[in-house]
């Protein structure tokens, strides 16, 4: 604890003749500071993902929920008298803020990626599409299905569960390994940052052996590691976050007819979000260099 | 000040030192001598918790090495200074700021805003080599500047092993008077070494106790000294 806290002060104020105790290693350095900022590149397009991911959960999870179809399957004769019984039964249905028929332009473009512009839609079987709102209470599913099964034979309702619930499930799950990937991409770097402060202390045997000789505390040695790997850890984990941030940035913007890959990037405050790994990859140096310091010094004792 | 008792150390299954009984008191000065692997080196490391005992107790400053943990014993280095027999030094380091170590270690840079070391080069006679680094040095330049890092924190005790091992007749008188100096200003020497011919110079100078390290036992040496 007082190891920490003297790490910690030391971490803050700064000590140059300390940081000159230990000799300058260079290729360490050099890769503490690039696993820094890849791994912290790599955590911006993780956490990148998992937010995307979240918000497409969210909207397909909320927008969808509320909206459902009923499908008109009937003979061209009946079709419009069933359409407006069906309109009849939602108009009187608890839960149902709107409710309207596609009209056949509407229903025309529904069909036109397949069918193409010119479809004679009157003169085809085409079930007649009704729109429903649900209000913020939410309707009786099962009761509508019932009751439309009993007066209008050819309705089939669609609340949109069968396709809606995989996908928001999908999109839980890639947010989740969103996450996950952070935390590996964080632990991660704390296994590297270990290793490498775990050599350079080994590396400096003969420097811990003079410093204990002149009556250095083990905190003193241990800060001058830490402070070492922390500010590189720190100063590689900024600058993978800013190219990693200017990498979303640089990505295609979101449209409606590729809004799911498009959209794989920050909005509002998320573009907040990514600014912690810089800190978090320092913390992590911090406590592995730490951890490493502790075991060495004790080995060496 | 730092007192051994009934003090036994063993090393890989050989017993090097037997029960060892020695006090070093305030301001005295002594001499330990002995054959080559005897366990001088061994005895001066105990006497700053570089090594513990493997039986007895061995006191410095009032406390049984074995209470203290590693901060203490750091504390305890800082009132022995220690002159090595290989004279380790920070190889990347001007040799004024391994001289300095002592202060910069215990954060008295900090609090003085570094210490004017000239005084203290200009009296081991380095002052023309403070940016030297220690690989550049002399065997009695690394000598001199082991005895000024060992000193510059006014400590209680010197402990100097083999100081002039490396260096010759001349340089070794150097570093005797200023071990002799040191003591006239009341700190305690303890000196490991074989060279005879030191300590009847040192002899005429000061009164200094002779111990001898022999059979794995501390003995009181003769006249023949």
């Amino acid at each position: 604890m007082r190891m920490l806290r003297t790490a910690m002060q030391a971490l803050w104020n700064g000590d140059r003749q300390a940081d000159r105790v230990v000799p300058p290693s260079g290729f360490t350095a050099q890769l503490t500071l690039f696993a820094a900022a890849t791994m912290a590149f790599l955590a911006v397009f993780a956490l990148a993902l998992s937010l995307a991911s979240g918000r497409l959960a969210d909207i397909w999870g909320q927008q969808l929920a509320r909206t459902a179809t009923i499908r008109v399957v009937a003979p061209i004769d009946q079709r419009a008298a069933q359409t407006s019984a069906a309109l009849r039964i939602l108009e009187t249905t608890k839960g149902v803020a709107s409710a309207r028929a596609l009209t056949d332009a509407e229903q025309q473009a529904l069909l036109a990626p397949w069918f193409g512009a010119d479809l004679a839609i009157d003169a085809l079987p085409v079930p007649r599409l009704i729109e429903i709102v649900e209000d913020s209470n939410g309707m009786d599913v099962d009761g509508l299905r019932l009751r439309l099964a009993a007066e209008v034979p050819g309705a089939v309702l669609d609340n949109h569960s069968r396709w809606r619930e995989p996908l928001v499930k999908a999109a839980s799950r890639l947010r989740l390994l969103g996450w996950v990937s952070t935390v590996l991409i964080v632990a991660s770097l704390a296994a590297m940052v270990t290793l490498a402060a775990h050599a350079a202390l080994s590396a400096n045997a003969q420097v811990i052996a003079v410093l204990r000789l002149v009556g250095a505390t083990d905190g003193y040695i241990a800060q001058a590691f830490i402070r070492r790997f922390t500010l590189r850890a720190l100063t590689g984990a900024a600058g993978g976050t800013a190219v990693g941030m200017l990498a979303i940035l640089l990505l295609p913007t979101s449209t409606d007819t590729g809004a799911f890959l498009t959209g794989l990037g920050f909005q509002g405050w998320h573009w907040l979000v990514p600014l912690i790994v810089p800190f978090l990859s320092g913390g992590v140096a911090f406590a592995a260099t730490g951890a490493a310091a502790r075991r060495t010094l004790k080995g060496l004792a | 000040m730092i007192e051994f008792e009934n003090v036994a150390y063993s090393y890989g299954g050989g017993e090097l030192l037997s029960d060892v009984s020695v006090k070093l008191a305030p301001g005295s000065f002594h001499f330990l001598t002995g054959p080559s692997g005897s366990g001088k080196t061994t005895l001066m490391k105990l006497c700053y918790g570089a090594l513990l005992p493997t039986a007895g107790h061995v006191s410095l400053f009032g406390n049984d090495v074995r209470n203290m943990d590693r901060d203490e014993i750091a504390m305890v280095r800082r009132r022995v200074g220690v002159v090595h027999q290989d004279c380790q030094f920070l190889n990347h380091l001007p040799l004024v700021e391994n001289i300095g170590l002592p202060l910069t270690v215990s954060g008295r840079h900090a609090e003085t805003g570094g210490e004017d070391l000239s005084e203290l080069l200009s009296w081991v006679g380095l002052s023309n080599r403070k940016d030297a680094l220690p690989p550049e040095l002399s065997g009695g330049e690394r000598q001199r500047a082991a005895l000024a890092r060992a000193v510059i924190m006014s400590p209680d005790v010197v402990l100097a092993d083999e100081p002039t091992g490396n260096v010759d007749w001349e340089m070794s008188q150097r570093l005797l008077r200023l071990l002799v100096e040191l003591n006239k200003m009341g700190k305690t020497v303890l000196i490991a070494t074989h060279d005879l011919g030191l300590i009847r110079a040192t002899k005429a100078q000061v009164q200094a106790r002779v111990l001898r390290i022999a059979n794995r036992r501390i003995q009181l040496a003769g006249a023949d000294l």
